[in-house]
């Protein structure tokens, strides 16, 4: 799986990871599973009658549609795909006299390298060799990291259930593919808008009408190379920008964009321990000299005192020696001087 | 101001007033509220409590408690560090406070991430059951669950002091470098991860906001949202909890200039890393939409203002304008998690899908910040986190 080959990055892994990410930066290139399944949806063919809406419903076992089919009223907004209704259909341009209105379908586009897969935390999405992306409902937590990640807002959350929602989207009818079935919208559009086949197939069917109708189409198959490309691809007879499509961005996968960083992450690992340890051993270090300094410096101040001490005290005691001298002096001249008075009287 | 925090009336110590204490009465009541309204969201769903759509799956939840919770508790990871592994203890007195808030906040984000999550019970699966370690959510719920466990054990220190039991003091107080050293990589890694998170969404984030730089975005506002909510939290605990600071007046005031300073440098350095971001992807032209008006608010009103606030705060020795600064820096982080979870998120989709949280929203992570402060307050007022323990004067 192309998610699995990146899947060596995470931060679980640590340093022995470090190695293994390299393959992740290098070269390689997976080109898809060969063989695998797409749609195509004829945006110059589709007339807005959302059969495909209907059909999609009733596969799925989901709650009939609330508009009715006849009922215009309901492309007076751009609607976005639900919990409920997994594709709808939107009048992205409106008809004139000189042309007809444009309508485009839209659900999970099956992206060949799928941001939902890569960004979920538990791993709850498959990229199936056949082309669709399944979601595991028993694997997910419900962060719907997924459903903020996706750049076709097509995944949607089933908010009102309190103890058991589900991601809802798209499954390009998996079960039915298997059974050798069309999917339902395929099986349901009257207008032969919406062809399903082997998405080599369908890029050669797309090129061909383009080049037999050059008026009729823009020269561009949307999902082709956009985000590393989709499994439903898009022909338009006016700008994809204009039917809501990000046309010409990128064709680096998302997923690549979005797990870039992450190889960042076995070098904060590695590199930390010895730097901040370093670090810890400067500060060390640096008190470890400064108390040294202020121990010398005392030990100094110290002796230099105490040598001051030394001659005050020598100086001190010189002068009582000398004082003493000076007192046994004076006495014993006194006492020869008092003699000599008595001598004489 | 500590002039006024030393003329005010220190509050009432603990036991005074009774039970029914304006501050237990209204406590209360957010909190029962809060869990009245998880009640609703575990039998009714996400969508009976929130304004959660398809379009906007992440919501207040996620803005608020998960992605500013966790840029707010960066103090923690800050202090500690600098504290432990720089060398400078003359900001000790603050690493308690900051890792007890730094665990408050982060048991805050688990919190919110439980009533977010459409089957939290399922929380531990990407560890047991099926990883998904290509996704940078792996990287953080790993990063958080760790780091949750490197704080809890930081915050141990004050309760075996308080319950009187050397041995294990001294264990965890020997784990000090280690456990610092472990939480310094968790926090580098998740804080940065977060903004990660974003960059599988160029077209669906406003390129304003979106940037190849964005996990390096994250982690140096989350610094910076760090050292402004150890001031901030140093200004209400200080107040709420007077007669327990051993610290001088004069010293509490030096080691606020000292965060001031480093605010002021980690946000030049941020402000310079948007303004790389903005000439790399030569993004100047965005600024004249408005939009770029209101990442201009952003980014001249709640960065480059704080920044200078700090600065001259610093110089001037003005403890109030740091502490304005401290209060505009954690608003900022707040306004930019917001901006990027939400407000700027699916700019380009039609104006009726915008996403306003909920008021059930709104009160239950005001419930979840009155919890965190009410477990502060009751153990701050048991243990010694506001001081030194006579016992264990400096030591680790």
């Amino acid at each position: 799986m192309t998610v699995t080959r990146r899947g060596f990055i995470g931060g679980a892994l640590g340093a022995a990871a470090a190695a293994a990410t390299a393959d992740a930066g290098t070269v390689k290139h997976f080109e898809g599973y060969p063989g695998r399944y797409g749609l195509l949806h004829d945006t110059t063919l589709c007339v807005g009658c959302r059969s495909c809406e209907a059909a999609c419903k009733e596969v799925n076992g989901l709650p009939p549609v609330t508009e009715p089919l006849d009922d215009p009223t309901v492309f007076d907004s751009i609607r976005r795909s639900t919990d409920t209704s997994l594709t709808v259909v939107n009048r992205y341009v409106e008809g004139g006299d000189d042309h007809g209105a444009v309508y485009r379908k839209l659900q999970c586009m099956h992206c060949n390298e799928p941001c939902c897969a890569t960004v979920c935390p538990c791993h709850a999405f498959e990229k199936t060799p056949e082309g669709p992306v399944l979601y595991h409902a028993e694997l997910c937590m419900g962060c719907r990291y997924c459903v903020m990640a996706c750049p076709y807002y097509a995944l949607a959350y089933e908010y009102d259930n309190p103890l058991t929602p589900k991601v809802m989207r798209c499954t390009m009818c998996y079960d039915r593919i298997k059974e050798g079935k069309l999917p339902g919208c395929a099986e349901a559009c009257p207008m032969g808008a919406i062809t399903f086949g082997r998405r080599e197939d369908l890029i050669r069917v797309a090129r061909e009408r383009i080049r037999k109708f050059p008026d009729r189409y823009i020269d561009h198959i949307f999902g082709e190379h956009e985000f590393g490309g989709t499994s439903w691809l898009v022909l338009s007879g006016v700008p994809f920008r204009e039917l809501g499509l990000d046309e010409g961005l990128t064709t680096e996968p998302l997923p690549a964009i979005a797990t870039s960083y992450l190889g960042v992450v076995p070098l904060v690992i590695t590199i930390y321990p010895g730097l901040l340890l370093g670090m810890y051993a400067f500060s060390k270090r640096h008190e470890a000299v400064a108390a040294a300094e202020r121990e010398e410096a005392v030990t100094k101040a110290l002796a230099e005192a105490d040598e001051a001490t030394q001659q005050k005290l020598a100086a001190a005691a010189d002068r009582a020696a000398k004082d003493k001298q000076r007192a046994i002096d004076a006495a014993v001249k006194k006492a020869l001087a008092d003699a000599e008075k008595g001598g004489e009287s | 101001m500590s002039e006024v925090a030393m003329d005010a009336t220190p509050p009432e110590a603990p036991g005074k007033g009774g039970i029914f204490t304006p501050f237990n009465i209204i406590t209360t009541v957010i909190l029962l509220g809060g869990a009245a309204i998880l009640g609703l969201r575990f039998t009714h769903g996400l969508a009976a409590t929130t304004n959660l759509s398809h379009t906007y799956p992440w919501g207040l939840w996620i803005g608020f408690d998960v992605m500013s919770g966790v840029a707010l508790a960066a103090g923690g990871f800050v202090t500690s560090s600098a504290v432990y592994l720089f060398g400078m203890k003359e900001y000790k007195p603050i690493v308690r406070p900051a890792l007890l808030t730094g665990f408050l906040g982060y048991f805050l984000v688990v919190l919110g991430l439980l009533a977010d999550l459409g089957r939290p019970w399922r929380l531990p699966f990407p560890f047991i059951k099926s990883a998904g370690p290509t996704s940078p959510l792996f990287e953080v719920a790993l990063c958080v669950a760790l780091y949750l466990t490197v704080l809890f054990i930081e915050s141990t220190p004050p309760v075996f002091e308080w319950l009187g039991l050397k041995w294990w003091r001294k264990l965890v107080g020997s784990m000090t470098i280690a456990l610092t050293i472990l939480g310094l990589i968790l926090s580098t890694m998740h804080q940065s991860t977060l903004g990660a998170m974003y960059m599988v969404a160029p077209t669906r984030l406003h390129p304003l906001w979106y940037s190849s730089h964005i996990p390096v975005h994250f982690f140096v506002s989350a610094v910076a949202a760090g050292l402004a909510m150890v001031i901030v939290e140093g200004m209400i605990s200080h107040r709420a909890f007077h007669h327990q600071v051993e610290i001088s007046a004069e010293r509490f005031e030096s080691i606020n200039f000292g965060l001031a300073k480093a605010a002021a440098v980690t946000l030049a350095v941020y402000l310079a890393i948007k303004c790389v971001g903005l000439a790399i992807e030569d993004e100047w032209h965005l600024l004249g939409t408005g939009w770029g008006a209101w990442f201009l608010v952003e980014l001249l009103g709640f960065v480059l203002l704080p920044c200078l606030l700090f600065a001259v705060g610093y110089r001037e020795r003005r403890l109030t304008l740091v502490r304005v600064a401290a209060v505009i820096t954690v608003i900022g982080i707040m306004l930019n998690r917001f901006n990027i979870t939400f407000v700027a998120y699916n700019w380009n989709r039609a104006t009726t899908e915008i996403y306003v949280p909920s008021w059930m929203e709104i009160w239950v992570t005001v419930a979840f910040i009155t919890f965190a402060v009410v477990a502060f307050r009751w153990i701050a007022n048991r243990m010694p986190v506001m001081y030194e323990h006579p016992d264990w004067k400096g030591v680790h």
